[in-house]
Parts: structure tokens; C-alpha cells; sequence
């Protein structure tokens, strides 16, 4: 915003560089009519924010935990939702590459395992109700900064469907496919085995809701959340680990919290 | 020798009157009017694009997270490019140095706003205009600084880029409740929009709205 000198034919109200900023101070009222300087405001302005912008960035860490259970406190007792509207790093924020996800009912929703297994195999909801269940609370933390500590997911562990599909002995690799047609993600087998990844079918001890990835979704408890894939559809058994949604655009593909993508959160397990 | 007008005959056209002032005077050429344009082009997309990431519902509504984002990156990158090309142009740069300085008069603006009196004295920009012209710019550095550290992940700490977060939503919030006021403005001020708009201002409205201001 500093103003470049009109070259040669200068307008009325020019700065005069020598001149120290305060000296004109007195003299406005005196002489009015004669070619005032001024206050230079915009560079100011311009100083003052990049001041007070380095400032914030210094003083979040300090700041942040305040203003959220500052924030956290008032949305208890806010009717109208409008707290919502607030930077808060607590709480979950909605994310999906696809335009529009059509919603799936209990009726309409199947899951597909296929790929390298003894027993393809398409589940409805209610069969995946019906297997054993495994409650998981941990936090959940995304890549973009955002934890929502002591998150209860329950549904059934991945190991399980898989053991019950037969794993062939050229599978190396799990492949989640998604019903908004663009998203998908993949885990080592070693890692599918884990007994804190889970197909997901609550969240927080409710249904899982459309906007949260319902009725399905995965679940990976100790990686970040773009791996815990939203409205899966397809499980498909590998030879090789095939790069997600994200890791094709330059996201780790082992994202183990704390230890990937340049960050060092606190783990989540 | 040549005849006047009026001379020939009754239905002759009557001289006009020869000092009469134009009652429309230049405000804007068109490369400054340019550079308006690009930069609210520019800053709609970027706000709105914002809007589609952040607020819950609009994201849910909107998606294509991926698309969305490369917008909202590049027309934020871009958005100082209309500023700096504009000052290849010598009426941009003169009035960059207008908004830039406080005058008397400006001050008096300030306390005329600040005791609700009708008379405000300004010059071709008046002091609320300098005031915008000046925070906006710093505060789009700022969200420019803040949004570079978001983007390139591994340039800076992980608390660099928290604080980056942090600052870029809150200062995001606070642009835009400015930038509404600034399309308030706009909206109540019709003259000033014609300004923009053709480059011309009714020479009345200038006379009254911006007294110093010797066009």
C-alpha cells in the first residue's frame, strides 16, 4: 500500500519524505490552506496488521484453548446455533470431494467384500447389525488440525470381515471403495488387522448419520481421519497398496498420527 | 467573413453559453476501474469459496472439496496481481497517494462521524475510504501470509501453522463482516457506484460529497 511517486507531475497532497512525521503536527491548524502531508494511515494500517497477524500466530497456542471452551461453554446454552459459526478447533467439520452424496437407507445399503477372497460376499445392514460388535474410544484428529477428543465408534472389526471372507495368499493390501463414487482409501493387510480398525456403524453411541459417513463408514483409530473413509461401500482385497483420494493429491499413505504428513500431534493411540 | 450562429436568421440555433462547466466529472479512467473489478472478481470467489469450506452447512451442500479448494488458493494467490499491474497506470498510483495520507480535513471526517454531524469534510477519497483502503490491504496480507503456511505444509512448524489456522479463521471473519460494510456502502451510494461503474460522477455530488476534492 505504500504509494509510488507519481513520476514528474505530482497531484496536490504529496508526502515530503525529509520532513519527521511529527513535525507538521502543530502547524496544521495554522496554515491550512498550504500542501499538507498528512498522516500516513495506510502504511500504518498495513504495519499494524501484519503485527497483529504475526502476534496471533504467536499467541494461538496460548490463546486457542480458551476461546474454544470459551466457545464451548456458550453453545451449551445457545438455542440459535449461531457459536457454531465461530473458529473452533474442537468439534468435527464436514468434508467431501464428491458433489452430492445420495443417502442410503437400511433397505438400500449394501457392503461389498471382494477382490482376492476365498467367499465374495454382499452384507445389508442389518447382517453387519448382526455381527459381533466393538466399541473403540479414542480422539480423533485430522490432518488439517481440527481433534475431537474421547470420540466412541462402534461397529465390526475389519479382521473379523475379512477372516470371514478367507483372505487369498497373494492378498497384501485392503482397498475401501465409497457410494459418493470419487472417494476411496487403502490400508496395508497388516494394518486392516488391526482390532482398533473398524467398519464403523455408530458414532458417538448414535446410528452414524449421512453427513458423518452413515450409515457405514471405516473407522482407523490410530491414523488420521482422512483414512476412516466415509460412506464405504466396497472392501476389495489387493495385491498392492493402491494410493487413496488424498494420497493421490500428495497425503501419506501409512498416516499414522503424529508420524506422517510433516506433523507431530499427540497419537491417537 | 463568416457568419455567427443567430446571424442568418430567427430559426437559427442560439449560441451556447461559452463557460458552462460539464456536469459530469472524471473520477476513475479505466485502468483503475479495472483493477477494481479484477480485485472484487477476485475477492467474491475467494470469500465465497471460503464459505463453502468452512460453514458446515454450505459444505455439505456444495462438496467437491478438491475443486473448491484450488479456487479458493488461487484466487486468493492472485489477488494482489490486480493491484500490481494497476500500478503501471500514473492516475492508480496518484491516488494510491490520496488514500494513503490522512489529511486535517480527514480528521475532522473522523470526529464529524464520531459526534453524528452532517458535515463532513473530504477530499476525493474521504477518511472511511482511506481507513477501508488501508486495513483491507493489510489484513489481505496477513490472510495471504497465513494461507501460504496452510498450503505448503512443510514450510514452517506444525505451531506456525496452527497459529496460522487460528489467525487466518478469525481475521477471515472479521474481512468479512468489513467487506459486507463495504458492499453496504456501495449499495446506499448510488453516485458512487455510477463512478465506478462509467468513471464519471455528477459534478453536484462531488461538490457536495467530497469538497476538496478540485477534479
Amino acid at each position: 500500500m505504500t504509494p509510488q511517486p507519481p513520476d514528474g507531475t505530482a497531484p496536490p497532497p504529496r508526502p515530503e519524505p525529509k520532513q519527521p512525521p511529527d513535525a507538521q503536527r502543530p502547524a496544521d491548524a495554522e496554515r491550512p490552506a498550504a500542501p499538507d502531508p498528512g498522516t500516513p494511515v495506510a502504511r500504518r494500517l498495513v504495519l499494524g496488521m501484519l503485527g497483529l497477524g504475526a502476534a496471533g500466530v504467536a499467541a494461538a497456542p496460548y490463546v486457542q484453548k480458551g476461546i474454544d471452551s470459551f466457545l464451548g461453554a456458550a453453545a451449551d446454552k445457545d438455542p440459535t446455533g449461531l457459536t457454531g459459526l465461530f473458529p473452533n478447533s474442537s468439534g468435527f467439520r464436514y468434508y467431501s470431494v464428491a458433489d452430492s452424496v445420495r443417502k442410503k437407507t437400511p433397505a438400500t445399503y449394501r457392503l461389498d467384500i471382494g477382490g482376492l477372497v476365498e467367499r465374495p460376499v454382499s452384507y445389508t445392514l442389518a447382517q453387519l447389525r448382526a455381527l459381533p460388535q466393538t466399541r473403540v474410544v479414542r480422539d480423533v484428529q485430522c490432518v488439517t488440525g481440527w481433534r475431537v477428543p474421547d470420540t466412541p465408534f462402534e461397529g465390526v472389526r475389519l479382521s473379523h470381515l475379512l477372516d470371514l471372507a478367507g483372505v487369498k495368499p497373494t492378498g497384501r493390501a485392503v482397498r475401501f471403495l465409497c457410494f459418493d463414487g470419487t472417494y476411496s482409501e487403502s490400508l496395508t493387510l497388516d494394518q486392516a488387522r488391526r482390532d482398533d480398525v473398524l467398519v464403523a456403524l455408530k458414532m458417538q453411541d448414535k446410528d452414524l448419520p449421512h453427513n458423518h459417513g452413515g450409515p457405514v463408514r471405516l473407522y482407523v483409530a490410530p491414523m488420521y481421519f482422512y483414512k476412516s473413509a466415509k460412506w464405504l461401500s466396497g472392501i476389495n482385497v489387493t495385491d498392492r497398496v493402491l494410493p487413496g483420494y488424498w494420497e493421490e493429491l500428495g497425503y501419506d499413505v501409512d498416516a499414522w498420527v503424529g508420524r506422517s504428513n510433516g506433523r507431530t500431534d499427540t497419537p491417537t493411540v | 467573413m463568416t457568419s455567427t450562429p443567430g446571424s442568418a436568421g430567427p430559426t437559427d440555433a442560439p449560441t451556447p453559453r461559452p463557460s458552462e462547466l460539464p456536469t459530469r466529472v472524471r473520477r476513475f479512467t479505466r485502468a483503475e476501474r479495472l483493477v477494481h473489478r479484477a480485485t472484487a472478481t477476485l475477492t467474491l470467489l475467494c470469500v465465497a469459496t471460503a464459505a463453502c469450506l468452512y460453514v458446515p452447512a454450505l459444505a455439505e451442500l456444495v462438496g467437491r472439496r478438491h475443486l473448491v479448494v484450488t479456487v479458493h488458493i488461487w484466487t486468493g494467490v492472485l489477488l494482489p496481481a490486480p493491484y500490481l499491474l494497476g500500478l503501471a497506470s500514473r492516475a492508480f498510483r496518484a491516488d494510491l497517494a490520496l488514500l494513503a495520507r490522512f489529511t486535517s480535513y480527514d480528521k475532522e471526517w473522523v470526529r464529524a462521524v464520531r459526534q453524528r454531524r452532517f458535515h463532513r469534510p473530504a477530499g476525493k477519497f474521504n477518511a472511511g475510504q482511506k481507513l477501508y483502503a488501508g486495513w483491507i490491504a493489510g489484513a489481505a496480507l496477513v490472510m495471504l501470509g497465513t494461507g501460504l503456511l496452510m498450503w505448503f505444509t512443510h514450510l514452517a512448524p506444525l505451531a506456525w501453522r496452527t497459529g496460522a489456522t487460528f489467525v487466518h479463521d478469525w481475521l477471515a471473519l472479521a474481512m468479512g463482516v468489513v467487506i459486507a460494510g463495504h458492499l453496504w456502502m456501495a449499495l446506499t451510494h448510488p453516485e458512487s457506484r455510477v463512478g465506478m461503474r462509467t468513471g464519471e460522477v455528477d459534478r453536484a455530488w462531488a461538490k457536495d460529497e467530497h469538497p476538496h476534492w478540485k477534479p
